[in-house]
């Protein structure tokens, strides 16, 4: 099939950048869709031209690393899929895609299609974790999880951290992925201990990286390649709100040695 | 220094997440919820006979709360301070999203969310121009032609008699309804209030009072323009 091409190209973080229109001839329906842009990126080096420089690693939907805008919509037309597990059989002949780099403050673009994302990074360092003594592996069963929370806690550690939600958000929002994290430590007993100050710590710094605020309409949920679901984002809030006004001030009185 | 649990401490953390302001937004909201209710409610006597003394149910209702003034002025200033705090929220919240998102998409294709909730910028500044038009119509009367205080049967039927006046209030309350539309299950989402068991009902019984609303409240200046109730 052939295809028009509409690719925001920016040399660097300072560059102002702009779509740049590619025709593609003979592309097979059987590329995934990073492998028709290393076909476009072949016959861009071959002509001396700059490559198209997009993230990827795994490129079997599972690390997180690949992700741009289709269209208009995050990781394409497909659902529950990233975009390295899209396949070219999505598009049609003659299809004109435009190709733009997830949008948001605080993931600025370094380079056409890649972003910095180190702003997740940032939030997960501010309490995605649990405080826990390391060293050999706890028995089975030592501690006991019940089956619904267990099963909303692997459902929200589906979360690869693509940034697809923040893209898909028309305010750039990071609750979605904050909320995956804070659901899948807050409902196993392992993340009680830290469950009010992680959710009060990594709220805060997705305010401070620039992410915007959740108007609860959805459109992160639909493009989430991973199904991550809105109910976190209410427990997120459940669990902010919660902290907010509990809160108390460490005492000095009880074990202060 | 302020102790980190102080009681100011304690409410300028809360208000100064972005959860915090949606919290304030969803409390504020709530209030106007159950406003725009009572507010339907009582206006739909204007379908009620007169009562045994002439006087009709309306007017009556009207003189009641006038008489009870700690009542009216009570529930004046809750409304006025939610209105205040339901704007200046989503005024802040505005201001994030501007700057969360400073280069926009070429593209951009929205896949699951409703016309109503894309448009919450929207149709909560034109509920306000009409709530102000609203009040200066039907409350104060200096946008009234005839207003006569405590007739409010009488204003209303000579209000809505006027058939722009009465478009407008028609256009205004499906605003209302578009708002209600997303924000009343929006709130309950806000304040943490999700269950699978329970959310899919809650969504729909949302979209339900936001239908209600609508009708009931479209149903007056209809009811006027067609000559149903005289």
């Amino acid at each position: 099939m052939r295809l028009t091409l509409n690719i925001w190209r920016q040399k660097s973080p300072v560059d102002k950048g702009r779509m740049v229109p590619y025709t593609l001839d003979n592309v097979s329906e059987h590329m995934s869709f990073l492998e028709m842009l290393d076909v476009l990126n072949e016959q861009l080096i071959t002509k001396g031209e700059e490559p198209i420089a997009f993230d990827h690693d795994c490129r079997e939907g599972i690390c997180g690393s690949c992700g741009f805008v289709i269209n208009g919509v995050a990781h394409g037309p497909r659902r529950g899929t990233t975009v390295c597990q899209l396949h070219m059989r999505s598009f049609n002949d003659n299809d004109e895609l435009f190709l733009e780099p997830w949008r948001a403050a605080a993931f600025p673009v370094l380079k056409d299609l890649i972003v910095n994302r180190s702003s997740f990074d940032r939030i997960i360092g501010a309490g995605g974790y649990i405080s826990a003594p390391t060293g050999s592996a706890p028995d089975g069963n030592a501690i006991l999880v019940p089956k619904p929370e267990s099963d909303m806690a692997m459902s929200a550690a589906g979360c690869i951290g693509c940034g697809a939600c923040v893209a898909a958000c028309p305010n750039a929002s990071a609750a979605l992925f904050t909320s995956a994290k804070i659901a899948h430590l807050g409902l196993l007993p392992q993340g009680q201990p830290e469950r009010h100050s992680r959710a009060l710590h990594m709220v805060a710094q997705a305010h401070e990286e620039g992410f915007g605020n959740c108007t609860n309409i959805g459109e992160c949920e639909a493009v989430c390649p991973k199904g991550i679901q809105l109910e976190n984002i209410a427990r997120m809030n459940r669990d902010f709100l919660t902290g907010a006004v509990l809160y108390r001030d460490p005492q000095a009185e009880a074990g202060a040695g | 220094m302020t102790s980190p649990a102080s009681p100011i401490a304690r409410t300028l953390r809360f208000y100064e997440a972005p959860i915090g302001k949606k919290a304030v937004m969803a409390l504020s909201g709530l209030v106007l919820v159950a406003f725009v209710l009572g507010h339907m409610l009582g206006n739909l006597q204007l379908y009620l006979p007169p009562g045994p003394d002439g006087k009709h149910a309306l007017d009556a209702y009207a003189e009641a709360l006038q008489h009870n003034a700690p009542l009216l002025w009570g529930a004046r200033a809750v409304l006025t301070l939610s209105v205040l705090a339901h704007i200046l929220s989503a005024l802040q919240l505005a201001q994030l999203k501007i700057a969360a998102r400073p280069i926009p998409y070429v593209r951009h294709t929205p896949i699951a969310s409703t016309y109503a909730s894309r448009t919450m910028y929207w149709s909560g500044p034109i509920v306000l121009a009409f709530l102000i038009y609203h009040l200066l119509h039907f409350t104060t009367g200096q946008a009234h032609p005839n207003f006569q205080p405590l007739q409010v049967r009488a204003n209303v039927i000579n209000g809505f008699s006027v058939w722009y006046v009465s478009l407008f209030y028609i256009a205004a309350m499906a605003m209302l309804s578009t708002h209600l539309y997303h924000g009343v299950w929006s709130m309950f989402q806000s304040l943490g209030l999700a269950h699978p068991a329970y959310t899919p009902k809650l969504k729909l019984g949302a979209k339900a009072f936001a239908v209600l609303i609508a009708a009931g409240n479209i149903s007056m200046p209809l009811a006027v323009l067609t000559g149903l109730v005289k």
